[in-house]
């Protein structure tokens, strides 16, 4: 936050100064260099990256690979490019996303301002479900989805991602309204305002910054999801990260390279958005949240 | 039973010539995704389609086929089995002993499949005695691709014994170059370890060992040598090796970097993509010591249970497109693999297709038609990965020789 | 609360105390079913002969005793600990390092931190062949410093069965410390400045300030990225199957990656689910701890 950065009491001499930008940068580069290698090579030709260093920049500059791979690369027999997925990426995860949060943020808030006997341990229960490996959910999952009669659809996936991300939606929230000041609930509660009152008029309002926090934490997590995406929703309705599998990871094929790291670029570019649009929401979401315990 | 027969052939046909029944339709789960293979697929799919079946895509790549697997167990645990499966293979027998696959018997006997399919192949397209898949093709796999430029350059001419080959690669290591262009994953090094056991203990010790899975077999001196002649193939590879994708092994001997690879048939597609011939700018021929044998895998589409009758037929029409003559020459083709028929003209098909082909009729003519352990079709998958475990572990120098085949028998008994 | 005699206003007052329990039940519902009733029937799993499928024949403790006696699952707990170890301190060495450097009133500030930031939003499906490439001596870094003249300069660790266990870190590091950066800046920006600048006119010096003042402030900011760390590391499995495969040999396996392989790739799944009630134990032994201190103290 830059206002309370400009008066921060830390000083340091001009030389520290000039050491501090260079291992910023340094390390700005470290981070920057994968992606940087992706861009590079989602430009050039093909015969340029088989025949020669894989690092240096294009001798000639191409955009065809970002066409091949958005509209007629080979997803599965229909040469479709990553288009369509697209779609089927967004239908799915901003239900999913949003249905965890609004979960996420009652449950913060009965969990802070409702205290009940063995809220501690509902808490403590919910919080653990953030640790289970998703591979053991995956068959007795499949066999709840088919009872449900939702196996193979966006219905069914959108529930997993939700089910799988109120432990830390819950967490966010809770920590977050954990530091809001109670007297306020209880002064409306006396003015005779019900639960999903002082929910609606008053914790909501001021829950801007963690939303963005849970929004981001959440939306990533599940666009960027693969083993749900497979299992859970077939053919025509499998996400983005599916599709990009497939056209990665064929197995004995002639391999793309620059059309591989040009639909690799597409399937991130959301999540990239988000974090570079509501980054700064982040910290500040963080910082009024999750790191306050 | 001839009841039954006839009224499956009448519901095939219908199912072929109808043009109006919109509810039809196939859903296939497949790993094929890839430019060339996913188009030839597609030639399977207009097929279908003329015939007025719809035909719904489901591709999972990844892992060579595990992903989709994966995806498999938890389609058919929601009770949502798709009408058709890409598998290899062990997995097929296992998905029948399950009691999830269909019985294509009438349309088979109709056919004439047992008549056309090597004896080899039905082990895995046929369970207790019942058709459950329809096989799509043959990879051998005990291929060596080579660099004709380079072997004029170096002198070498084909080798045709264990002996000449490793002269030939010891000719290009001392000429700089890279003798034996390599991956370094465990398939990989198992498909060469296939042909090393083929080369070393020949075929009786081949089913014996890999097959059978014999103790004394697995643990013996035949076996040691085996592990020695992989760390024969070790020496000759770059130091780079590990973790490379086949394709780039594939490149350094299109570039000319390297001399040979050896690898499955799938790598003269990455050939001829470079715009090379296959006798001319490049050469195949069998991995010296395994002539006269063809390790093998081969893609099937296995046939799920469906309940309902339309989805019934239209599941045998495919499988009855799937064993055509002309689907069989279009996908096997791109694919770089020979048709699971024996009886197809291999004039369409280049050089090492028509080698290949030949060589599998007379393999499976003299009973030197095995399947390959490294792809699945030699022992059930559990075994096949504790053998990864084992052959990697070796080659990545963990082991000497006579370790790794004790650790072999102890992997293969903890697998079973 | 009021109470009053009136029904009407009764109902009212005790649907308002049931509430907050009736709004929390399904998610503790769902809970139980999807992660607690999963949780049981994994262990149950692990007592069967489970293969390729699920089955329910009970054959005790077999599958945990092969389990100690595969070699990999030996490899993949001892590489579990040095890579959870290892990724665990970087990260936060370096999410602190950097924090506390940009907390240092840095112009660009908002173009650096989304740099540091953004490898988190991208998985591995997507950068891994990137990685991939640069760690490959032939092609990537080492590569490249040879072609600008550096010609001694060797980086083959992923090529190197000791090494490239350290390359998972490297790349690891690179996803998460961004992530634990953010964390450590707000705890750095939570912290009042009207203390400090009282200590500096004490004649604190910088890394005194740092050491008595701000470090032990930001006590929960370095719990908080304990768990997430612990938790990613765990979990870990994208990152290996992306860059090594498990490779060289099976160097790099981590129990992720084991049950995974083990319960759909071998058709081990008895085997395969022995192994993640071990994980679910590592899991529980490094949370519980941390939940009952944490849950406690707020009391």
């Amino acid at each position: 936050m830059a206002a309370a950065s400009t008066e921060t009491a830390i000083r340091s001499s001009r030389f520290a100064r000039v050491l501090i930008y260079l291992v910023l940068l340094l390390f700005a580069l470290f981070y920057l260099l994968p992606l940087g290698i992706m861009v590079v090579n989602s430009l050039k030709p093909l015969s340029e990256i088989t025949g020669g260093n894989m690092v240096a920049l294009p001798r000639d500059w191409t955009i065809a690979p970002w066409l091949s791979a958005w509209s007629t690369a080979q997803i599965g027999v229909e040469p479709t490019g990553l288009r369509p997925y697209f779609i089927n990426s967004i239908v799915m995860a901003v239900p999913a996303v949003m249905l965890s949060t609004i979960v996420g943020a009652l449950n913060g808030y009965v969990l802070t301002k409702w205290h009940f006997r063995g809220a501690t341990i509902i808490f403590g229960l919910l919080l653990f479900s953030c640790f289970i490996p998703f591979q053991i959910v995956l068959i007795p999952m499949a066999r709840i989805l088919g009872i449900l009669d939702i196996a193979g659809t966006t219905s069914g996936l959108i529930l997993v991602h939700f089910v799988y991300g109120i432990g830390f939606t819950t967490l966010y929230f809770r920590n977050y309204y954990a530091a809001f000041p109670t007297e306020l609930v209880r002064a409306a509660q006396i003015d005779g305002a019900g639960f999903f009152q002082i929910f609606w008029r008053i914790m909501l309002p001021s829950s801007g910054p963690i939303i963005a926090v849970s929004f981001i934490w959440q939306f990533t997590n599940i666009w960027n999801d693969f083993l749900f995406g497979a299992s859970f929703a077939s053919g025509g309705s499998a996400p983005m990260t599916v599709a990009l599998n497939n056209l990665v990871n064929s197995s004995t094929g002639v391999r793309e390279y620059n059309v591989h790291f040009a639909g690799a670029i597409m399937a991130a570019a959301p999540t990239l958005l988000v974090y570079i649009v509501a980054g700064r929401y982040f910290v500040r979401g963080l910082m009024a949240g999750s790191v306050k315990g | 039973m001839t009841m039954m027969k006839k009224l499956h052939m009448t519901v095939a046909v219908l199912a072929l010539s109808t043009t109006a029944a919109a509810a039809q339709e196939v859903e296939v789960l497949h790993w094929w995704t890839s430019g060339g293979e996913a188009a030839a697929v597609g030639t399977l799919r207009d097929t279908l389609a003329a015939g007025g079946i719809g035909w719904q895509d489901m591709p999972v790549a990844g892992g060579g086929g595990s992903d989709a697997m994966t995806v498999l167990r938890a389609r058919v645990t929601a009770g949502d089995a798709p009408t058709a499966v890409q598998m290899l293979g062990f997995s097929i027998q296992d998905w029948a002993a399950e009691g999830a696959l269909a019985n294509l018997d009438s349309l088979a006997a109709d056919q004439g499949w047992a008549d056309v399919v090597p004896a080899a192949l039905q082990r895995f397209s046929t369970y207790d005695g019942s058709w459950v898949a329809a096989p799509v093709n043959v990879h051998s796999t005990n291929w060596v691709w080579a660099n004709t430029a380079l072997m004029a350059e170096l002198g070498i001419t084909q080798p045709t014994s264990w002996e000449e080959f490793v002269a030939a690669m010891e000719t290009a290591k001392a000429a700089g170059y890279t003798a034996l262009a390599h991956g370094g994953q465990a398939w990989q090094e198992a498909t060469m370890f296939d042909s090393m056991v083929m080369g070393a203990g020949g075929p009786d010790f081949y089913q014996a060992a890999m097959v059978d899975l014999d103790p004394a077999a697995l643990g013996s001196d035949t076996m040691v040598e085996a592990f020695d002649r992989m760390a024969t193939l070790r020496s000759y590879v770059d130091d780079n090796f590990s973790g490379r994708d086949w394709n780039l092994a594939t490149a350094m001997v299109i570039n000319g970097d390297a001399l040979f690879q050896i690898m499955g048939d799938w790598a003269k597609g990455e050939f001829v993509n470079a715009g090379m011939t296959a006798g001319n700018e490049f050469q195949c021929f069998r991995v010296p010591g395994t002539e006269g044998t063809v390790t093998f895998n081969s893609d099937q589409f296995a046939m799920f249970n469906v309940a309902d009758e339309s989805d019934q037929a239209s599941q045998l029409a495919m499988a009855s497109a799937v064993m055509s003559p002309e689907f069989q020459v279009t996908f096997n083709l791109v694919k770089g693999s020979v048709p699971a028929r024996t009886d197809i003209p291999s004039d369409q098909f280049d050089a090492c297709g028509q080698l290949g082909m030949a060589q599998l009729a007379e393999a499976a003519a003299s009973g030197g038609l095995f399947g390959s352990m490294a792809h699945g079709h030699a022992n059930t998958p559990s075994v096949q990965n504790a053998m990864y475990d084992v052959i990697t572990a070796h080659f990545n120098g963990e082991y000497d020789a006579a370790t790794a085949a004790a650790e072999l028998v102890t992997a293969v008994e903890i697998a079973q | 609360m009021a109470t009053t005699t009136d029904t009407g206003v009764d109902f009212r007052t005790r649907l308002q105390t049931w509430l907050p329990k009736l709004v929390l039940s399904p998610s503790l519902a769902i809970m139980l079913v999807f992660v607690y009733g999963f949780i049981a029937f994994t262990v149950y799993l692990s007592f069967t002969d489970s293969r390729m499928l699920p089955s329910y024949e009970w054959v005790g403790w077999q599958n945990y005793d092969r389990l100690f006696r595969i070699r990999e699952w030996n490899i993949a707990l001892t590489n579990l600990a040095v890579f959870a170890t290892l990724y665990i301190a970087i990260c936060t060495v370096i999410g602190l390092m950097l924090a506390i450097l940009l907390d240092q009133k840095i112009r660009g500030e908002g173009m650096l931190r989304p740099i540091f930031l953004y490898p988190m939003a991208l998985s591995f499906i997507v950068t891994g062949t990137a990685w991939k490439w640069m760690l490959d001596p032939a092609i990537g870094l080492e590569n490249t410093m040879h072609l600008w003249g550096w010609e001694s300069f060797a980086f083959g660790w992923i090529k190197d069965r000791e090494m490239a266990i350290y390359t998972i870190v490297i790349a690891a590091v690179w996803q998460s410390s961004g992530f634990v950066m953010a964390m450590f800046l707000a705890g750095l920006r939570g912290i009042d400045n009207e203390i400090l600048k009282a200590a500096q006119m004490d004649g604190a010096s910088n890394f005194q300030l740092y050491r008595r003042i701000i470090l032990p402030q930001l006590r929960p900011a370095f719990l908080s990225a304990f768990v997430i760390l612990s938790h990613l590391a765990i979990k870990s499995y994208d990152l290996v199957i992306a860059l090594t495969g498990g490779g060289p040999g099976n160097a790099t396996a981590l129990p992720a990656t084991f049950m995974y392989s083990y319960t759909f790739t071998r058709n081990q799944m008895g085997i395969g689910a022995a192994s993640a009630v071990i994980m679910l134990m590592t899991i529980a032994a490094i949370m519980v701890p941390y939940l009952y201190a944490e849950l406690r103290e707020k009391k």
